[in-house]
Order: C-alpha cells, then structure tokens, then sequence
C-alpha cells in the first residue's frame, strides 16, 4: 500500500514537472516565434524599400504605379498591429538570432514615439513616391532616419 | 674620469632638452588666421563632416538636441576612458571665449589655449589638415550654438598615460602632414579626400592601429578591432566593399545598405552627420572610397 502511494506520487511529481517543462517550452516558442515574425515584418520593409531605393539610385525606371504601391506596403506595415510582436525576453539574451536589445522593454514610451515617427515617414514616402522621383528621392533620407533611429538606439551592433 | 663624467652630463642635458623640446605643444602661425571672416553658414558644413556631434552632444542627444555640445559621452580605450569636454558656447565651460587661433591650435596641433596637449582621442591628426578658412567657418557656426553649463568631466586613464607631455612625443611619431592616398586626383575626388581625410576622420576607426594607438597607414581603411570592444569595424577598400557609388551615397544620405538595412552602431551616428552635407559632398566621398587602394 505504501509503495503503492509512492508510485503514485512519483508518477503525479513528474506529469507535474512535464507540464512545468513544456509550459516553458511553449513560453519559449512564443518567444521565438515572435521573433521570427517581426524579422519577416523586417524582410518585408526591406523588400519594398528594395524597390523605392533602386528608383532613387537610378538602378530601376521610375513608375509611380509601382512606387505608390511599394510605398503604400511600407506604410500598412508600420502600422500593423504589433502588440503581439515584442512580448518581454525576446531579447539578444532570451532567443537565438534575435538582436534585440532588452533596453528596449525599459524605453516603451521612446520606442512608441520612434514607431509613429515611422509611420510619419513612411506616409510621407506614400505620397511622395506617386508625386515623381524627385520628391522620392527626398523622402528616402527620412524613412531610412526613422528605420535607423530604431535600429541605433535598440539593436545590438552586427558587427 | 672627470671627463667622461662630465661628457655624459653634457649629453645627458641635450637629451633631455631635446626632449623637453620635441614635447613642447605647437601653435599656429596667428597671422594665417588674423584676416580670415568666417561665416557660419559654410561652417554648418564643416561641422557636419567633421562629425563634432556624434562625440561632443550628450550620450543619447538626438534632432536639435545633437547641437547641444555639452559633452559628457564617454570612450573606452586601451589607455583608459575619455570623456568628450563640451564645445558650447558657454564662456566659462564651452569655448565661447576662443579666438578662431584658439580652435586652430586645437584642432590643427592639439594644443589646448592654456598650451596643454590634448589626447589624441580628440581627432587632430586628421584635423590637421583642414584648411584655416574652414576652421574659421567652423568658429562662426559654433559660437551661434547654444551656450550649456555642464562642466567638464576628467578624463579616467592609467599611468603613465596621465603625463600629458609625453603626448607630444606621440604626435611627433604620428601626426603626419600630406595626404595618404596620392596621385592625380578628379578635382571631386580630391573634396572627397578632404572630406575623409581631414574632417571626417574615417580612419580613426576604419584603420587599424598599432600598439601606442597610432594608425597602420599600410592598411589604410582596411577595417579594425572596435574600440567599443564589440566586433569589428569593416574593411572599406575596394578590397571587400563592392557598393556602388549610387550605393554609397544613397548609404550616406539614408542610411539604407543595398540590402534595406541600415547603418548600425557609431556608423549611425555618422550618416546623420553626413545626411545634413550637401549632395555633391556626399557623391565626392563616394568618390574618394573608389580610388582607395584595395588592401585585403
């Protein structure tokens, strides 16, 4: 009988500890997840931004179709919801690959500020890529300013 | 005995003069000075290549606030840390009371007006070649700055590093006149030097430095260790950096690379430097990295 409790309490101790593991473990995959999305969020910007900086260069023809459309991504992008998208520890420390600094969590009113000074840029650029190339060329120094203020303030250096 | 003696003490005393004298901190030549007009507008631009406010506004200073020179950042070394003096207006803690001779002997010898040497933390062996007109400009568009009364913060270094007047013996290795990059140069290609080698000072960080923290001009540009101790800072010849010039100048103007992503580390700093200079400024560094030799 009393091996019998044991037994039993053993098994119960370590469903228990299983659970406690794998809750972790699903913490950890948000974590990750997040952090894989908002890298796809970055891969997207960059796809767009792709095609407005090769018009600026002279590297692609301008065609304000194309441009407003890019521009107009850019801006539905910055302003995606992104409540899920920065949960606290998805820092350089909490997840591989991620190169996020964890002062970022402990800046919240700056980072939102940097997030709407983007959407700003970004709008502008809305504008500005279906005006002519010119005033494209002229928004690019802003949204890259924007992206950057970021990426200075709250990403570690990659090299 | 007496004699030898006494030939060893006469030696002794001329060495020690010499050094006494090569140590000594050098001046300008006032009167290179004394007719310049300096106007401020032309000294925005010197400002801005020059990069002042990327050392010498308040750790974390960002829009109107990086004209704010109130120094403070502090630089980590092999030698100890450095701590940016404030260059504003201020008469008392600035140096809104120095003369354009003032700014020249700083910048061009590294000599304080009180005749100290500064550390070589403080850029002047690039400055030394900027021209007088332009530190002129410079003095103008800095003293229509705002005035901030934060004192000056002492500088955190080990002995012997200390001995300010060993410094002179420094810059007599180092200090160097002429350009390094040489030859016939398109007349944008020369700006593009001054820019890089006289007021951007690109090679304080992009070349690497021997063991008393002098550069390695045989590895010009060729990337070095990053003083922040994180990682490296990269190779800029045409040995590893394949950007175009509409690439480059798009970098200095946006901060975008090629692929979409941004400056990052003090180079971000340094392209809002470069984005306020004017478009053919940035076309002539472009310029300038082209004709660098390519060094593996």
């Amino acid at each position: 009988m009393f091996k019998g409790m044991t037994v039993v309490g053993t098994v119960l101790g370590l469903a228990i500890l299983a659970g406690a593991a794998s809750g972790q473990d699903a913490a950890q995959k948000a974590l990750a997840d997040a952090t894989k999305a908002r890298q796809a969020q970055m891969q997207l910007y960059a796809f767009n931004l792709g095609l407005l900086g090769g018009m600026a260069k002279g590297e692609v023809p301008y065609d304000a179709t194309a441009a407003s459309a890019a521009a107009g991504n850019l801006a539905s992008l910055a302003q995606l919801d992104q409540s899920r998208l920065w949960p606290e520890g998805s820092d350089e420390m909490g997840v591989e690959g991620s190169k996020v600094m964890a002062e970022l969590w402990q800046n919240m009113p700056d980072v939102m500020s940097k997030g709407a000074d983007l959407v700003t840029a970004a709008t502008a650029m809305e504008v500005a890529a279906g005006t002519d190339l010119a005033s494209l060329q002229a928004a690019m120094g802003p949204l890259g300013g924007a992206c950057g203020a970021c990426h200075k303030a709250y990403r570690v250096p990659s090299n | 005995m007496r004699k030898t003696l006494t030939i060893i003490g006469f030696f002794a005393v001329a060495l020690a003069g010499a050094g006494w004298w090569i140590t000594t901190p050098e001046r300008v030549d006032a009167g290179d000075y004394a007719d310049l007009i300096g106007v401020p507008a032309r000294g925005a631009v010197v400002f801005h290549a020059g990069g002042c406010a990327s050392c010498h506004s308040a750790e974390g200073a960002s829009g109107d606030k990086k004209l704010v020179l109130s120094g403070g950042r502090a630089f980590v070394s092999d030698f100890g840390t450095f701590h940016a003096p404030n260059i504003s207006a201020d008469p008392e803690h600035g140096i809104g009371d120095w003369s354009v001779t003032d700014l020249a002997n700083a910048m061009i010898h590294g000599t304080s007006p009180t005749g100290q040497h500064y550390y070589p933390a403080f850029p002047y062996a690039a400055y030394s070649r900027v021209s007088p007109q332009d530190i002129a400009d410079l003095h103008a568009y800095l003293i229509t700055l705002p005035a901030d009364a934060t004192p000056d913060r002492a500088h955190d270094l080990a002995f012997p590093f200390t001995l300010r007047r060993g410094l002179g013996l420094w810059k007599a290795l180092y200090v160097t006149d002429g350009w390094q990059v040489a030859g016939d140069l398109t007349e944008v290609e020369a700006r593009g030097r001054y820019l890089a080698e006289a007021l951007g000072h690109c090679a304080e960080c992009h070349t690497p430095r021997g063991v008393l923290g002098g550069l390695d001009r045989d590895r010009w540009m060729a990337g070095a260790p990053n003083p922040s101790g994180q990682g490296t800072i990269p190779n800029i010849t045409p040995a590893k950096l394949d950007w175009s010039e509409a690439d480059l100048i798009a970098y200095f103007t946006s901060g975008f690379t090629p692929d979409y992503d941004t400056a990052g580390g003090s180079m971000a700093a340094v392209v809002e430097s470069l984005a306020q200079l004017p478009d053919a400024d940035r076309a002539a560094l472009a310029a300038y990295l082209k004709r660098l030799p390519a060094v593996e």
